[in-house]
């Protein structure tokens, strides 16, 4: 009996051992292939991307950016400082002045058949530029999704990160920078700024030469017209499809209607125009106008603290709604060195980077990172950067967004305006 | 150390590189806007001819216009800047103020063109230095008058600035001509006949000196008649002048308007070549009516007209362009300067402190190209000039006729070819030479701007360099020879340092054109070569005035360095040889 | 030094297919040949053809002999030929004694002392270091000598050496030269157009034609 039980127990204690081995042996091998192969999943993304970051050491990036603007050019000094530190990656700035330049050379070097040592590695890009240069396979990619950093935009609740003036990104660009347009205006001279088209027109006639716009095909004299012929349209939903599937003439009739009556009250009588944003900034900076408009919200902030405006300068927003945009940085297929390309574009939505660009020391602009996808201490640092400043845009003042035209309107409204009031 | 053969071998194939380097890239280029332009070019896909291109030229709206606006600053510009040096030649010739003028004349040549422009525009635009000055207390303007005077439709602004520039260029070049024509003699004897001074000049110095003017003078229009910087920043844009346009079509993501752009650039010679001709056309008339005026025995003809246009017109464009480099100085240190204010509230370091940074590397990159261009000019001349005497004289006893005009020749084509990228629009060789270089997949850097550079270094230095070996007393070398001293060491021992001076300042002739040359660097370079002058047209594009002004600046202070060690290190290194002075320029 | 003659052997200088002139003759050592003749008669062409220095719009026949060389097709710096010019034309960015030393063959040794000697000679001691500027036009001639000397030459060519010089120095100088080549036993050829000079020189004279 004893002994029976001792068997007994023996035996079930032997099972139990056995049952124990067999799981703690399951537990393990389940751990080890657990181990092996779920972590292999994010490892995997983690290893291409070190491959890239390897494969981008002591490549060279010639990074074609609008050159124009002193403090982008110092931002990206900087950037080219991090980068080869952090990367051995030696950043070139191309500092150009005009963004279809670079377009044209790389369509030249593909009627040239050079696929592969082209002279651009990045591209700032915007809109026009983008569609055409998608059209014509001039991109390298897709490749901006799988930046580890693209996450933190946030794509999926901001779906601007996803449409350039309105063309699906498809993974061939990476965001950069956010803009939006506003106006400001010298508060010494002009008490109450006009808040919508109409506005502007009657008090352009009153005050006779205080206003102008660059000359288009300028990008932020091609904005205003988008931006007027937004809000004066009768058709605006037209606007969100390529021209040739609406009446262009019929759509932008209200547009010319009012350019034409506004030309003769502009500054020099609409004889002559700024070439630039920059030249009407500095044409209201030396009081020959009143009111101009910049699509980095924070530029006039920027510039009244570098004493490049008046102390007088208020900013706002057209009370019917702005235009808005991100900027993005693009590869060319027949771009030198991708991968050190996609490791600049990577840094350049790194929390540090946006901070950076975001601080009004330095560049003054918009982050595009989603504050949610932030660290706590990283939103405290972003939150610190608003500005609270005279010329800052006041609290409310974003106003509704207008969405960019289709892109096939800018070329389009061009095209219109040089034939219109290019020739005198 | 090299033995005498392979400097003789050297010596020999010289003047062949110093011909490949001047001729091929204006030949290239031209080629590659001409046949893009009837039809066959890669980039459309097309190979047949066609005159598609020319027709939508002779299309495009504004084009006469444009066209106007290449002749207009080509033939007036010339036109003013010759009137205003022969008079103030004619009133002041062998007076003592003429001495004091060539100094003057030499850094204000240096200014370059696109600091020149910025400051003009500084000075005049309605809310600028001149306008500031007599606001508000004279002109009663608390605000900046609507006034069209930048960017004016007839680019009259625009021609005002390129008289600035060239009435120093055409003075100096009619200085450098005067001793060989006697300009004295001849003077001192028309006044000896009873003719006032101005009058003695025009009749007797005037036709002698004309001839070597006019390759200058043709020069002169064909850059004001096609320069893209001065107008960009200075002139119209509803339309823009012709070589504005072309490059924009150059540039547009449209490829099919490269055809558009290449018929443009061959318009633009022809524009050129026609401004040309109509100068000699007037040249004729006026020789005419003048040559009547000359027998009429007349002892004042003129004096009075010349005198005024002379002290006047120089009057004006030197303190024009003194002004516009006193207001980028004081634009480059000003704080807040708000309209009516003459001068600012304060001064500031900022600008500077805020540049200075950036401007390292495209320093860097200016006095790389520039350096490296100029010497291998230089080495490529002298070598050249060195061929040229040698070749000059018999070797042998009995040297026969043939050789030694064979091994001439080339002086010839030389000296013809010289003016060729001078002459040519820079817009119309330039577009070629970069669709040539896309086209053979040559990535753009820095040997390619260099091979650009060239084509405008060696002209200038070619000629200034054969100024200073025609300018040696043929009997040095004999004497040398006599004293059994061999070439080479000739060369070294007395010729170099006797003509440091000369040589010295083509340098930094060679180096203040390269520092200058805009278009070349652009087009070359691929954009990826940023020199000072691409920097301060980009920051034109988007900096403040005081941003530019800093730019401008630089790219002034460049050329002004170069000539001053020119003009200073010969007369330290001989301040105890007197005899030298008569080497210094 | 072994004493050498010059010898001009049927020697004919065209310009231009046109007969400059035609000479055939001997100069023995220590002799002065003088030739003089109008401007343009070839005078000094005739120098730069024994020199080596003709133009290619001349054209030479015959032969130049310097001892038993022949030296018409050398180089000029191998002929050993030494000219005298008018001007002095000493070297302006060497000082004096650099001016002396430049023309002293490689070989030659004792250069400074040789020098400071010839200075002392030429009543010009301690002028070493001077800038030739500096001097007077007769000193600055005695200089120019005493360098062509210096050069070791074979034989002398002196073109109307003494013109530019005031009357009364260039007695002087003259006198000097001549005693100087004389005791050097070096053959001389001397264009002028001064008869005087000619008396000087006491030699043979050559009257070329306006031709």
């Amino acid at each position: 009996m004893n002994h029976q039980r001792c068997t007994q127990a023996a035996i079930a204690t032997v099972v139990a051992k056995a049952t124990l081995a067999a799981i703690v042996t399951i537990a393990t091998i389940a751990a080890i292939i657990f181990w092996a192969t779920m972590p292999r999943v994010f490892a995997d993304e983690n290893a291409t991307w070190q491959n890239t970051v390897s494969r981008a050491q002591g490549q060279s990036v010639y990074f074609h950016a609008w050159g124009g603007e002193q403090r982008n050019n110092a931002y990206l000094a900087w950037v080219a400082e991090q980068v080869e530190a952090e990367f051995d990656i030696v950043l070139n700035h191309v500092k150009i002045r005009d963004t279809a330049t670079s377009v044209s050379r790389v369509l030249a070097e593909k009627e040239a058949g050079n696929t592969e040592n082209g002279a651009v590695d990045l591209l700032w890009i915007n809109g026009e530029n983008f569609a055409s240069m998608k059209t014509n396979n001039l991109l390298y990619g897709p490749w901006a999704e799988q930046l580890p950093n693209f996450r933190l935009v946030n794509a999926d609740a901001n779906p601007e990160m996803r449409h350039d003036f309105s063309v699906p990104v498809e993974g061939y660009e990476s965001p950069w920078l956010r803009a939006h347009l506003v106006f400001y205006y010298d508060s010494d001279y002009l008490e109450v700024p006009p808040r919508n088209m109409q506005e502007l027109l009657r008090w352009a006639r009153a005050n006779p030469g205080e206003f102008t716009y660059p000359k288009p095909p300028d990008f932020l004299g091609s904005t205003f017209l988008k931006q007027a012929l937004a809000e004066l349209s009768t058709q605006p939903e037209a606007l969100q499809q390529p021209v040739t599937e609406t009446d262009f003439d019929a759509v932008t009739a209200p547009l010319w209607a009012f350019l034409d009556q506004l030309h003769p009250h502009l500054l020099r009588r609409g004889r002559t125009f700024p070439a630039n944003g920059p030249e009407m900034r500095r044409l209201l900076a030396d009081g020959e106008t009143l009111l101009a408009f910049s699509f980095n919200p924070n530029d006039p902030v920027n510039r009244v603290q570098r004493g490049e405006l008046p102390d007088s300068i208020r900013s706002y927003t057209m009370r019917t709604g702005t235009l808005a945009n991100v900027s993005f940085v693009a590869i060319p297929f027949n771009a030198t060195n991708p991968e050190a390309a996609m490791v600049v574009a990577n840094f350049l939505l790194s929390p540090q980077a946006q901070l950076r660009a975001q601080d009004p020391e330095h560049l003054g602009s918009t982050s595009v990172l989603d504050p949610k996808m932030l660290t706590a201490r990283q939103r405290q640092a972003f939150a610190a950067m608003t500005q609270s400043h005279p010329a800052a845009l006041p609290e409310g003042e974003r106003g509704n967004v207008l969405s960019e035209p289709h892109p096939d309107w800018m070329p389009a409204l061009e095209t219109a305006w040089m034939r219109r009031y290019g020739v005198n | 150390m090299v033995s005498t053969k392979d400097l003789k071998a050297a010596q020999a194939l010289a003047p062949w590189l110093l011909l490949i380097f001047l001729a091929i890239p204006v030949l290239v280029g031209l080629a590659g806007v001409l046949l893009p332009s009837i039809g066959y070019s890669s980039a459309a896909d097309q190979q047949a001819l066609s005159l598609q291109a020319w027709q939508s030229l002779f299309s495009t709206p504004g084009l006469f216009h444009s066209v106007l606006l290449s002749v207009i600053p080509g033939l007036l510009s010339a036109l003013i800047a010759f009137i205003i040096v022969f008079s103030f030649l004619a009133t002041t010739s062998g007076g003592r103020t003429l001495n004091w003028i060539r100094r003057m004349t030499a850094p204000l040549l240096a200014f370059p063109h696109v600091a020149a422009a910025f400051g003009i525009a500084f000075l005049l635009t309605p809310s600028g230095f001149l306008f500031r000055l007599v606001s508000p207390l004279v002109s009663g303007w608390e605000r900046p008058p609507d006034l069209l005077i930048i960017n004016d439709p007839w680019a009259l602004t625009m021609t005002l600035a390129l008289i600035m520039k060239e009435v120093p260029f055409l003075l100096l070049m009619a200085l450098a001509a005067l001793p060989a024509i006697q300009a004295d003699q001849r003077l001192a004897v028309a006044r000896s006949l009873g003719y006032q001074r101005s009058t003695a000049w025009l009749w007797t110095v005037a036709p002698a000196l004309y001839p070597a003017l006019r390759l200058p003078i043709f020069a002169v229009i064909a850059y004001a008649s096609t320069s893209v910087e001065v107008a960009l920043i200075l002139g119209p844009s509803l339309p823009a002048p012709l070589s504005v346009r072309t490059l924009s079509w150059f540039n547009d993501p449209d490829l099919s308007l490269r055809n558009l752009a290449s018929a443009g650039a061959l318009l633009q010679v022809a524009i050129t070549a026609a401004t040309i001709g109509l100068w000699i056309l007037g040249e004729r008339m006026i020789s005419r009516v003048l040559a009547y005026y000359q027998q009429s025995g007349q002892r004042d003809f003129g004096a009075r007209p010349l005198a005024l246009l002379g002290r006047t017109g120089f009057i004006v464009t030197f303190s024009m362009l003194t002004l516009a480099l006193v207001i980028l100085i004081i634009q480059a240190f000003a704080g807040r300067w708000r309209f009516p204010d003459s001068f600012p509230d304060s001064l500031t370091l900022g600008h500077w402190r805020a540049q200075l940074p950036l401007l390292w590397d495209s320093l860097a990159t200016t006095v790389t190209i520039a350096v490296t261009t100029v010497l291998i000019a230089f080495v490529l001349i002298v070598l050249t000039l060195e061929q040229q005497v040698s070749s000059a004289r018999v070797h042998i006893g009995t040297g026969t006729h043939g050789n030694a005009l064979t091994r001439v020749n080339h002086h010839h084509i030389i000296s013809r070819l010289l003016y060729l990228p001078l002459l040519t629009p820079q817009i119309a060789f330039l577009f070629g030479y970069t669709v040539w270089l896309e086209k053979m997949q040559i990535p753009p850097g820095l040997l390619t701007v260099v091979l650009a550079h060239l084509v405008f270094v060696i002209p200038y230095m070619y000629l200034s360099l054969a100024d200073a070996y025609r300018g040696l007393d043929k009997r040095w070398p004999m004497l040398a020879a006599s004293l059994r001293i061999t070439p080479a060491r000739f060369f070294l021992r007395i010729k170099l340092p006797m003509l440091i001076a000369a040589l010295l300042s083509s340098l930094a002739i060679g180096f203040a054109v390269s520092n200058g040359l805009y278009l070349p660097t652009l087009l070359a370079g691929g954009g990826r070569v940023n020199t000072i002058t691409t920097e301060a047209m980009t920051m034109a594009a988007g900096g403040s005035r005081s941003t530019i002004a800093v730019w401008a600046l630089i790219q002034a202070a460049l050329p002004v360095l170069g000539f001053a060690t020119a003009l200073l290190l010969p007369r330290l290194i001989w301040k105890n040889r007197r005899g030298m002075k008569g080497f210094m320029q | 030094m072994t004493m050498q003659s010059l010898q001009l052997k049927q020697l004919t200088l065209y310009l231009q297919q046109k007969c400059l002139l035609k000479l055939d003759t001997q100069i023995a050592p220590g002799e002065i040949l003088t030739v003089m003749g109008p401007s343009g008669s070839g005078k000094s062409s005739l120098l730069a053809a024994i020199a080596g220095f003709l133009t290619p719009e001349f054209k030479l026949e015959g032969q130049v002999h310097l001892g038993n060389r022949r030296i018409d097709q050398l180089p000029p710096e191998q002929r050993g030929a030494g000219l005298l010019f008018q001007d002095p034309l000493l070297f302006p960015h060497l000082s004096i004694a650099q001016n002396l030393v430049f023309a002293m063959p490689a070989s030659t040794r004792d250069k400074q002392e040789k020098v400071s000697a010839a200075l002392m000679q030429l009543g010009l001691a301690g002028y070493e270091q001077r800038d030739p500027e500096t001097l007077s036009g007769g000193q600055k001639t005695r200089v120019a000598l005493q360098r062509l000397l210096f050069s070791q030459p074979q034989a002398v060519l002196l073109d109307e050496p003494f013109s530019s010089l005031d009357t009364d120095l260039r007695q002087e100088i003259r006198k000097l030269v001549f005693d100087a080549l004389t005791k050097a036993g070096l053959p001389a050829v001397l264009v002028t157009h001064d008869q005087a000079d000619a008396d000087a020189a006491d030699g043979r004279i050559i009257n070329l034609q306006d031709s």
